[in-house]
């Protein structure tokens, strides 16, 4: 193969941050017109070596090859100089200005310091005929969806000319069927001679669409491979430095009695005048996790909030344990049998400048066991924090003593899930629980969220992950727009199916139907 | 790295010596800055006194020796030398000056740890005086015994100082208006509200000592003040009073609140993620108001032990402006990084630099003005403690982490903050 062939070389790159070596030698061959899918869990080194690529970090050592020539990047405009665009994952668009003015910001053709839109807004129509890329030229980004504004942020690369295309974990915040769609206009880009990297953990997708897959580990390269020549199971095994169990292994699911039951709730937005979740009526029985689906941003924060009582709800009844709890406080809540793992670990989870011991009695340091006449017995807290430390396998630097902060994302989560999970309540509201972690931690949440099942807790699972919800769930409740629009059966549908209702372009029950 | 057991707590702090302790560079980064304070003051004194004509290079360097030890400075010799040695009278009163701000510093150290910035201790420390001298001096002493009165104008300080903080913590808790506006904003309330209540209650201008003119109020005309607590036979001659060892006191009750009981684990977990503490069940909206009312009540204490003291007067027609305890108590809780053990000894600190002004002002040329101006520099400078303890911090920090934990997230390090990090985690 000819050195031309390609188009960016990464050789030899090693970046060290203090105490801490991000990128240990990494060699990464992008060749003109390929899908190159860049592997890794959380930590590996992807978004290290990108920002090396994006001109953020000089890195220690290695080389940076353009067609074969060096090329030195110090800023990200050299970066952009040389064609390389990114979609971020967190997109960088401005939500009050239109569509054509985000695609054409900080790239603007100018006459005498006066815009000349109608020759951008030519050119962008043009772009977006060409790729199928769907936009709406005058909308403002705040009232489009999640999917076309990932459209802007894909014409603003394509606009500038860019023919080395990044996207930092595109699929994320998408639905199936707006996967699809993104998978094609990536193959379209690469039929058309562009080059993609393509950042994800997502094994199916890679198989889906990229022609090679780096895999880096911790900091360090593992190797590169096509992805015709190998499988989901090699690929995880690269990643992850073991084989894992990537199905969740769960017996037959034997629903007992409901132990939550939601009817006809109702819970205002945060953002807008009309109710994030709207006459919403479910139950979730002992022994079953009850998944609830949908796309980010359609009331599951909300439902969540209004169930524990973070936020107080419009209308409707909650009943927990057939004890009436609608409008109690959230102690009275968790008193009355609820455990709550949060989405956000570092908003509600922890305290992240408290010691572990102290985020693992955060709820029941007031309890009998723990506390007297006021006074906290430190001697009993330790024993317990060491105690579910060990069972839970929480890992850290200084075991109960540290800092929460210092601890990694999965063991935070770990001393979350432990501390939720011991509390012995029959209700589990876990939301997200998997969120931003690597597929070993991962192993471990399901397997934790099964247990949970099988002793015959009732667990309420709010996800966003489509491979989560098909493979965790007995039942899964679709939320669209605050609504309920579909009871599925994980067994009988299909990820494509759940897809269309989670877009709701489909709906198979009326409103306020109980859920029961 | 495996966890470790209980056993391995007393390993993971030998692990980085006693210097890589959070509670020794606390220490250090607070020593520190007091250090670079008194230097900053000193070259200052230096080149005033070398620039100005009634100073000699000897007055100069008289004044620098009076910057570091006027504690311990006894007056000039026949001769004119500078004499130093024990000085009871000098630290009798340091205990004395510190008594109010090292309460109002408490006042501050509390509402810090839980999440809430105290600039209204002022204003507190203007209730708690109308409390107290109302109670100290409204009560006839002939139908009730004098400590009993002591007690309760005592308790009616805390009272209304707790009250009036407890405004700002209810306008945070449930308005969410930022209790620095509101604090600064009721500080002035105060101060008016002070002022007309003493200007329209004629008993107590009249209640004044034999002799003295009006419009002066001193409790001991009701035969109420501190007991000295022996005090004033170990420092003879000086105003001290047993109002120090109560402030001490209190000091150490507050650490046993905010360490030791549930009270103050709910309220610290509210100050440092006022979210976690909704999720935990915790009622955020009470431990705000809470943490300003005791925040107030301490401020309030600060007052009442100034007032009752027996050898001060109220002066309330000046009290149009604000007392400074209240704002010297926030250096002083900066320094003792919050820590109320450690604010007993910043505040006798900040009080022992006041009498080094004073000893300046009387037995050299420099002008009272520029001590005021000295001291000023040297709390300005101590503030920095916060950042020194970042910078000493700063060096440990990553070795620390990547010790720590298993290197999972390179994104940790390669931000420079961990916050930005966590952000950016669900990737």
């Amino acid at each position: 193969m000819n050195q031309n062939d390609y188009i960016i070389e990464m050789r030899n790159i090693t970046k060290i941050f203090p105490g801490i070596v991000a990128n240990d030698d990494i060699t990464l061959q992008l060749r003109r017109g390929e899908i190159h899918a860049l592997l890794g869990e959380n930590g590996a080194g992807k978004s290290t070596l990108m920002s090396v690529l994006f001109g953020l970090y000089q890195p220690e050592a290695g080389r940076i090859l353009k067609n074969g020539e060096e090329v030195k990047i110090q800023s990200p405009n050299d970066a952009t100089a040389l064609g390389i665009g990114m979609v971020h994952q967190h997109f960088q668009l401005i939500d009050v200005f239109t569509v054509l003015d985000n695609i054409i910001l900080g790239a603007e053709t100018t006459k005498l310091g006066f815009l000349q839109k109608k020759q951008a807004r030519a050119q962008v129509l043009a772009l977006s005929e060409k790729y199928g890329l769907a936009v709406d030229l005058d909308a403002k980004v705040e009232d489009i969806t999640v999917g076309m504004q990932q459209r802007v942020e894909i014409l603003k690369m394509l606009y500038r000319d860019n023919e080395i295309l990044i996207f930092d974990e595109p699929t994320a915040v998408l639905t199936p069927q707006e996967i699809d769609e993104l998978m094609k206009i990536m193959k379209g880009f690469a039929a058309d001679g562009k080059s993609i990297l393509f950042i994800t953990h997502k094994l199916s997708e890679i198989m889906a669409v990229a022609d090679r897959v780096t895999v880096l580990r911790k900091g360090k390269y593992i190797g590169t491979v096509n992805t015709s020549e190998t499988t989901k199971e090699e690929l995880s095994t690269m990643m992850v430095g073991r084989p894992v169990q990537l199905e969740v292994v769960k017996g037959e699911c034997k629903p007992g009695a409901p132990i939550l039951s939601v009817r006809n709730l109702s819970v205002p937005s945060h953002l807008h005048k009309k109710p994030a979740v709207r006459n919403v009526s479910f139950d979730v029985r002992a022994g079953e996790i009850l998944c609830i689906a949908g796309i980010d941003g359609n009331g599951q924060t909300e439902l969540v909030e209004g169930i524990t009582g973070l936020e107080k709800v419009s209308g409707g009844s909650i009943t927990l344990c057939d004890k009436e709890i609608t409008g109690t406080s959230v102690r009275r809540r968790s008193d009355a049998g609820m455990a709550h793992i949060p989405a956000d670990r570092h908003k509600h989870g922890l305290v992240l400048s408290n010691t572990l011991e102290e985020n693992i009695v955060l709820q029941r340091f007031r309890e009998k066991q723990f506390q007297r006449h006021g006074f906290i017995r430190f001697g009993e807290v330790r024993k317990y924090a060491d105690e579910l430390i060990e069972r839970f396998d929480v890992r850290s630097g200084q075991g109960a003593e540290t800092v929460a902060r210092s601890m990694s994302g999965g063991n935070q989560q770990k001393a979350i899930i432990a501390r939720e999970v011991d509390r012995e309540k029959p209700l589990l509201i876990a939301v997200q629980p998997t969120r931003g972690l690597d597929v070993g931690a991962i192993e471990y949440i399901h397997a934790a969220l099964v247990k949970e099942r099988d002793r015959g807790r009732a667990v309420l699972l709010v996800s966003l992950e489509l491979d989560e919800v098909m493979s965790l769930a007995d039942r899964i409740l679709v939320l669209y727009e605050g609504e309920i629009v579909g009871e599925l059966n994980p067994k009988e549908t299909t990820a494509e199916e759940l897809g269309l209702y989670m877009a709701g372009a489909k709906r198979n029950v009326g409103e306020g139907k109980n859920h029961a | 790295m495996r966890k470790q057991t209980s056993g391995a707590a007393t390993p993971a702090l030998t692990k980085d010596g006693f210097l890589g302790r959070e509670g020794t560079k606390t220490v250090i980064a607070s020593l520190f800055s007091i250090l670079i304070g008194l230097v900053v003051g000193s070259i200052i004194i230096l080149i005033v006194g070398l620039t100005t004509p009634s100073i000699s290079v000897g007055g100069a360097f008289e004044g620098l020796k009076l910057v570091f030890a006027g504690l311990f400075s006894t007056g000039r010799t026949a001769t004119g030398e500078l004499t130093f040695g024990f000085n009871p009278v000098n630290i009798g009163d340091m205990l004395f000056r510190a008594t109010p701000i090292l309460l109002t510093g408490l006042s501050v150290a509390v509402a810090f740890k839980t999440g809430l910035f105290n600039i209204g201790a002022a204003g507190q420390y203007l209730m708690g005086t109308a409390g107290t001298l109302y109670v100290a001096l409204s009560i006839p002493t002939d139908k009730v015994p004098a400590w009993l009165v002591w007690l309760l104008a005592f308790l009616a300080g805390i009272l209304m100082g707790a009250l009036w903080g407890a405004i700002p913590g209810l306008l945070k808790a449930f308005l969410n208006i930022n209790e620095v506006i509101a604090c600064i904003m009721s500080n002035w309330i105060s101060a008016s509200l002070v002022t007309w209540f003493f200007d329209v209650n004629n008993q107590l201008k009249n209640a004044s000592e034999a002799g003295k003119v009006s419009y002066i109020c001193k409790t001991t005309a009701n035969g109420v003040a501190t007991p000295k607590f022996f005090l004033d036979k170990l420092f003879p001659g000086s105003q001290v009073n047993g109002g120090i060892l109560i402030a001490a006191l209190i000091a150490v009750l507050v650490w046993v609140l905010m360490s030791k009981t549930t009270l103050g684990y709910a309220l610290k977990v509210c100050g440092a993620n006022r979210q976690a503490a909704k999720y935990a069940g915790i009622n955020d909206k009470r431990c705000i108001v809470l943490s300003m009312a005791i925040a107030g009540g301490l401020s309030g204490a600060a007052a009442a032990l100034y007032w009752l003291s027996g050898n001060t007067e109220f002066f309330w027609s000046t009290y149009q402006s604000l007392p400074a305890e209240g704002f010297n108590g926030i250096p002083v809780a900066l320094l003792a990084a919050n820590n109320p053990i450690a604010v007993i000894f910043t505040g006798c600190f900040m009080s022992m630099l006041n009498i080094a002004g004073l000893q300046i002002k009387n037995l050299t040329a420099y002008n009272e003005y520029l001590t005021d101006i000295i001291i000023a520099i040297i709390v300005y400078l101590s503030s920095f403690s916060l950042l020194i303890k970042l910078m000493l911090s700063g060096k440990k920090k990553p070795a620390a982490a990547a010790a720590a934990a298993i290197p999972e997230d390179d994104k940790t390090a390669a931000k420079p903050s961990g916050e930005k990090a966590d952000e950016k985690e669900a990737d």
